[in-house]
């Protein structure tokens, strides 16, 4: 069974057919790249799956749950985590307050109130800060981080809640060749507990990590499947020789 | 020019403006001095903040012994206002819900009050504020139910409109209604009384106020300061990023929402006695309006700044009716703007660097780490 399936799923804005009945499957532990020209619909297809568009048609379902109705909440609830394209870790808060913020979730609000479980996360916080390198730095505003560390920061945030699976939308859009370097080492480890769906322009990367590709093209499923059966495919070359 | 005639000139003028200069200089190394010592104080880690909060604790207590009597009776009106200011603060400053009507909750508490007191004879401290607690709580709840809590977030906008819709709408009801004294609201309401004792204004009435300000104020700084702050911290920078992260945020905000309302409350009820009488007017617009101004004023998002707004901007309204009877609130509405516009975090940000101000909440983990061998 798939963790994460979404099937039919269009979306159209006005007279603009943004997605025109996509499909994606992801498996568990499974690193999954959609890859596709611009405009062709993937952070679309990414925000239909995090619940930040609601898709005209179609179904998502997750976990053997119907999620198509659920709010990003609800989502992230079951265990779905979303790092958005622009960066969205919060300037003014210190790092370790980024990454606490995200923790502390899903405690109850007396816990919240009562400042329960800030002990118990400390350990938690510290370890992710560490993971993502940026331990040393735990109590400067996030403000302070360069571009490639503030997508680090983001994606420490979003595995924070140990999710089942993470969207993740260009990753290391404005990194230089090093960072990028370091965000695949950062993501090799997570695969043990979580999968991921990557959506990016740079295809050294996405070949290089994922175990699956998704093609899609003017909102429609091109091609899917392994990384070498992608890279044999004819019409998927086409489409990119075309753009060129 | 011949070049010696040019200098001769200028030490001329040099010698007359030795003196000037001099000033101007020993001026700026006053101030060199100042801005380095914040500078290091800040590094140091010491805080500002309860510098500011201490200064302010000792000046509210002395002052009904250095003020004149009609001026402590003035004094205690502005700290019920700031007990009301910290409402509006929590709401817009802490949680960013745009709460255009936070008179609803102090007005109608204030009505309600007033009725037990006419018409039940009810004055006892005890009975009369847990009441009017409740009232602004229970209004809070109601609005606050209606427009923070649908499934998906409602906008600034939505929020802002609805309050001061409710706001508007209680002014209206209040001002139609004989009931509730129609135009001339509910006059000489009996003082608020503690077994025999009665609370007519005065020192006594100012340090029940200040008591009360200061209990509520530590309990709001426990609240902003803790993981439930963090989170309203969150709500406040990026709504939407919260929610994905598993947030109930609508929930987080309508909770915040209701505690407003409930402190709001208070401070409506503690006005009513004071006063001995409500109008229309402490529901309506007005007051929901001077609320805002005195925490835009002092500085949104610390709970001191909500204070030390509603203490300039009474105390500048006072002074300026008195020496300029006709031109007043264009004065103070000039000084409100200078405000906001080179100030947007208020007058508080003069002393309160940003860092200090958003705070850091892991930060007493960091204490007990290094304290630590």
């Amino acid at each position: 069974m798939p963790l994460l399936e979404a099937a039919g799923v269009s979306k159209i804005f006005g007279k603009l057919t943004a997605l025109d009945g996509a499909a994606l499957t992801v498996g568990e532990n499974e690193f999954h790249g959609l890859i596709g020209p611009n405009g062709s619909g993937k952070s679309t297809l990414m925000k239909c799956i995090a619940g930040a568009e609601v898709p005209t048609q179609g179904r998502v379902s997750f976990v053997n749950t119907d999620i198509t109705a659920f709010t990003p909440t609800e989502r992230a609830r079951a265990g779905m985590s979303l790092k958005f394209q622009i960066t969205s870790v919060l300037p003014s808060l210190t790092l370790y307050d980024n990454i606490l913020l995200a923790l502390q979730a899903q405690s109850s609000l007396l816990d919240l109130v009562f400042s329960r479980t800030r002990g118990a996360l400390h350990d938690q916080v510290m370890t992710m800060l560490t993971q993502f390198r940026l331990a040393d730095r735990a109590f400067e505003a996030a403000a302070a981080l360069s571009h490639g560390q503030q997508q680090w920061l983001e994606i420490a945030m979003a595995l924070a809640g140990k999710p089942k699976l993470l969207l993740l939308d260009e990753p290391t859009g404005g990194m230089s060749l090093e960072e990028r370097r370091v965000t695949g080492e950062l993501l090799q480890p997570i695969k043990k507990h979580c999968s991921l769906v990557i959506v990016e322009h740079d295809l050294d990367f996405i070949r290089d990590i994922c175990d699956r590709l998704t093609v899609l093209d003017q909102g429609k499923v091109l091609a899917s499947g392994t990384v070498s059966e992608i890279q044999a495919n004819q019409s998927v070359q086409e489409i990119y020789l075309r753009r060129a | 020019m011949p070049k010696s005639m040019s200098v001769t000139r200028e030490a001329i003028a040099g010698d007359e403006a030795d003196e000037a200069t001099a000033e101007r200089v020993a001026a700026g190394q006053v101030k060199e001095l100042v801005k380095q010592h914040v500078k290091e104080h800040v590094k140091a880690g010491r805080k500002v903040l309860p510098i500011v909060e201490g200064a302010a604790l000792v000046a509210a207590l002395a002052a009904p012994l250095l003020l004149q009597d009609y001026l402590t009776v003035f004094a205690t009106r502005v700290i019920i206002l700031a007990l009301f200011a910290l409402s509006f603060d929590l709401v817009w400053g802490y949680a960013g819900i745009m709460s255009f009507g936070q008179a609803l909750f102090f007005g109608s508490a204030g009505y309600g009050v007033a009725l037990l007191a006419r018409d039940l004879d009810i004055t006892n401290i005890f009975l009369v504020l847990p009441a009017g607690t409740l009232i602004g709580l229970t209004f809070a709840l109601l609005l606050g139910g209606f427009l923070l809590l649908g499934r998906h977030p409602s906008s600034v906008i939505f929020v802002s409109l609805g309050t001061l819709t409710g706001s508007y709408a209680a002014d209206r009801l209040a001002r139609g209604w004989y009931y509730l004294g129609g135009q001339n609201g509910i006059p000489s309401i009996a003082p608020m009384t503690a077994g025999g004792y009665e609370f007519s204004e005065g020192p006594a009435f100012y340090y029940l106020v200040l008591g009360i300000l200061v209990v509520v104020y530590l309990l709001c700084r426990f609240l902003v300061r803790s993981q439930f702050g963090l989170a309203l911290a969150g709500l406040r920078e990026n709504e939407q990023r919260i929610a994905f992260f598993g947030y109930k945020a609508q929930h987080l905000k309508a909770i915040i929402f209701a505690i407003g309302g409930a402190i709001a409350g208070l401070a409506g009820s503690l006005y009513a006695f004071h006063e001995g009488f409500v109008w229309p007017n402490v529901v309506g617009v007005v007051v929901s309006t001077q609320v805002v101004l005195y925490v835009l004023f002092g500085g949104s998002g610390t709970l001191i700044g909500a204070v030390i707004g509603t203490v300039i901007v009474e105390g500048v309204s006072f002074w300026l009716s008195d020496n300029y009877r006709d031109i007043w609130p264009i004065i103070l509405g000039v000084l409100l703007l200078l405000v906001i516009l080179f100030r947007p975090l208020g007058l508080i940000s003069f002393v309160l660097g940003e860092r200090e101000r958003v705070g850091s909440f892991g930060a007493k983990v960091k204490e007990k780490q290094n304290a630590a061998p």
